[in-house]
């Protein structure tokens, strides 16, 4: 679920790389100002325990296939929803940059998948209420496999969001949705399961983790305003993102009437209350037509004509791809020479080294 | 070997590249890695259907593995483990955009062929330029860029924490793994009860360990604020550097050299 570069676009990896950077500075200031220094430790301890874990596969069920942990609700369960938050985005910064797990920019988007989704959201309106306050056995299988369906479909959720939004796939978004929604789906019930494994032996071995964890934060829902406020910029950040997406052919009224009656719109009466209607509309309007209005004077005019008016996009013509082709061969070729040229002047100035191998 | 233990080794890896003498290697932690998030936007910000353009993009990570003296083949070999979830959605495009949009010769090219060609690109491209980033800085030394480029102090001391920690709790994995796998008859599957018992031991020796480390701290007069010491020194070549690197960034992404180049040439034949 991790997703890779190539699929987005820069206004959604910055947005997201925003959003996320916000929730983590958020989350930082929250730990500093609850005083708990022992916090310092544990996150990064158990940062190494989550990524870890993460390498033990289990055998499902029922199926011939393994799965592993995310550790979203995991650490949620034992830290609280701000320090799972950091330590699941610490993991993930370590798998993007040492195992290509997830790109650079990508980061904003897997940070908040499967940290914010599970942490903030998961956690506390799902596990915490069905677990938090007096885990039993039944309590803490039902919370923590039911944290994680949701939490796992928010994020799968997230990322055909994010990836169609970006543009870059031609998957459309109802498609991508039954593609990615019902695998995760069945992952999430497997991970459940698994944390309600490792959930319910720390209770019977230790239960004072479990019970003081749930004990030290409030039952229900985190404070609703940082929530809100942070829905409130991702709901504006996709609106203006998914905006520059907006077609720019006539909507299915405009197109069907077009095919009807050769008009995409009503003539307007000249007289009468609807003329009124119309001059104080047109007067009144700020953003005729979602558009800026035209310099001409011609406010409200519909950007494209019908369907045979459409803008061609993207514009490509058949003198240029053979200008094209050859320059592409010729500049892998220059670029293979180049990287070789560095690499023997490279090698000529410092002497060999042998590897600064050894056990750690 | 296990997954565990293949893991560890590649952490180390890609970290004692780290520890070479080159003049990548030489330059401020800062300056490579503003020069990595600025080659990744670069490469994301090319439309669906633009692949040449990409092309002359590749100089970067090159040049950075050849005068950094890095193994291609190591690199190249962890960019292949990432491949399958982009390949997998990349390949509907040539399923669902089959509109001619070039003529090689006889034949028209789909524009979902192109725009699958383009993905492809940016993700070697992309994963690249993450891989030499740690492969010519190490991650202590990104860590602290980071710090100077503004993460909040908490959260980098966690990615430290992180980073020194992984390697003796994956080794502990590793360790129950072997011990399970030789006392399980052959059975090499670990079931859920069994993976319950698992992880919930390892998560206790965890908690007992971040409770050694933070008496250790105590002992050693942690009063509650980090402090991180601060060796770096951000000079003319680093300077230099990152602004050579993001003229040429913008020269490929507004002119397409390729292209330029091909007409070049067809005009010389003629």
């Amino acid at each position: 679920m991790h997703m890779a570069d190539a699929l987005i676009s820069p206004a959604v990896g910055g947005t997201m790389l925003a959003v996320s950077a916000g929730l983590g500075a958020y989350s930082a200031h929250r730990i500093r100002a609850s005083g708990d220094e022992k916090k310092v430790p544990l996150m990064g301890v158990m940062g190494a325990f989550v990524f870890a874990a993460q390498m033990i596969n289990f055998s499902i069920p029922g199926t011939g296939s393994s799965g592993h942990i995310g550790g979203g609700i995991l650490l949620a369960a034992l830290l609280g929803p701000y320090a799972g938050f950091l330590t699941i985005a610490s993991v993930l910064i370590v798998q993007a940059l040492f195992f290509a797990d997830g790109g650079l920019l990508a980061l904003g988007c897997n940070v908040f998948n499967m940290g914010f989704l599970p942490c903030f959201v998961a956690y506390p309106l799902v596990y915490n209420v069905i677990a938090g306050r007096a885990p039993t056995r039944g309590r803490l299988i039902a919370g923590a496999t039911a944290g994680s369906i949701v939490g796992l479909l928010l994020g799968a959720l997230g990322v055909v969001l994010e990836t169609t939004a970006s543009g870059i796939t031609e998957l459309p978004f109802a498609t991508f949705v039954l593609l990615m929604l019902p695998i995760h789906l069945a992952i999430g019930v497997a991970e459940g399961l698994a944390t309600a494994a490792v959930v319910l032996f720390v209770w019977r071995a230790r239960p004072e983790v479990v019970e003081s964890a749930g004990a030290q934060r409030p039952i229900g829902p985190v404070p609703l305003r940082p929530l809100l406020v942070g829905l409130g910029v991702v709901a504006l950040a996709t609106a203006g993102m998914l905006s520059w997406f907006a077609s720019t052919h006539p909507d299915g009224l405009e197109w069907s009437m077009f095919r009807t009656s050769g008009r995409e719109k009503l003539e307007a009466r000249q007289d009468g209350v609807h003329a009124s209607a119309a001059r104080v509309q047109k007067t009144t309007a700020v953003l005729p037509d979602y558009g800026f209005p035209q310099k001409e004077g011609v406010a409200g005019e519909a950007p494209a004509t019908g369907p045979a008016g459409a803008e061609p996009w993207p514009a490509v013509s058949a003198g240029t791809s053979a200008a094209g082709i050859i320059g592409a061969a010729m500049t892998l070729l220059l670029v293979l020479l180049a990287g070789l040229a560095l690499r023997l002047r490279a090698r000529r100035q410092t002497p060999p080294q042998g590897d600064v191998g050894g056990k750690r | 070997m296990s997954h565990l233990e293949s893991a560890a080794l590649t952490l180390g890896g890609l970290d004692d590249l780290a520890r070479r003498h080159s003049a990548v290697h030489g330059l401020d932690a800062r300056a490579k890695t503003l020069a990595a998030l600025a080659f990744v936007v670069t490469v994301v910000s090319f439309r669906k259907h633009e692949l040449s353009g990409l092309l002359p993009l590749a100089l970067y990570p090159v040049g950075l593995i050849a005068v950094g003296g890095l193994p291609a083949s190591v690199l190249l070999k962890r960019m292949m483990l990432a491949v399958p979830f982009v390949l997998a959605v990349g390949a509907f495009n040539p399923l669902l955009d089959r509109a001619p949009l070039v003529h090689v010769g006889p034949y028209a090219v789909s524009g979902g062929w192109v725009s699958f060609a383009s993905i492809m690109v940016r993700f070697a491209l992309t994963v690249m330029a993450a891989l030499v980033l740690i492969a010519t800085t190490g991650f202590a030394q990104v860590c602290a860029a980071l710090e100077k480029l503004g993460l909040p102090r908490v959260f980098v001391v966690q990615l430290l924490f992180v980073y020194r920690y992984v390697f003796v709790l994956v080794e502990e994995a590793a360790r129950m793994v072997r011990a399970h796998n030789m006392r399980s008859g052959g059975r090499r599957r670990i079931g859920l009860k069994v993976f319950g018992s698992f992880v919930g031991q390892l998560l206790l020796r965890t908690l007992d360990r971040a409770d050694r480390v933070y008496r250790a701290m105590l002992c050693r007069g942690f009063d509650g604020k980090v402090r991180l010491a601060d060796r770096m020194e951000f000079g003319l070549p680093d300077g230099a550097f990152v602004l050579g690197c993001i003229g040429f960034f913008l020269l490929c992404r507004f002119c397409n050299l390729p292209h330029a180049l091909g007409t070049a040439i067809l005009e010389v034949l003629r």
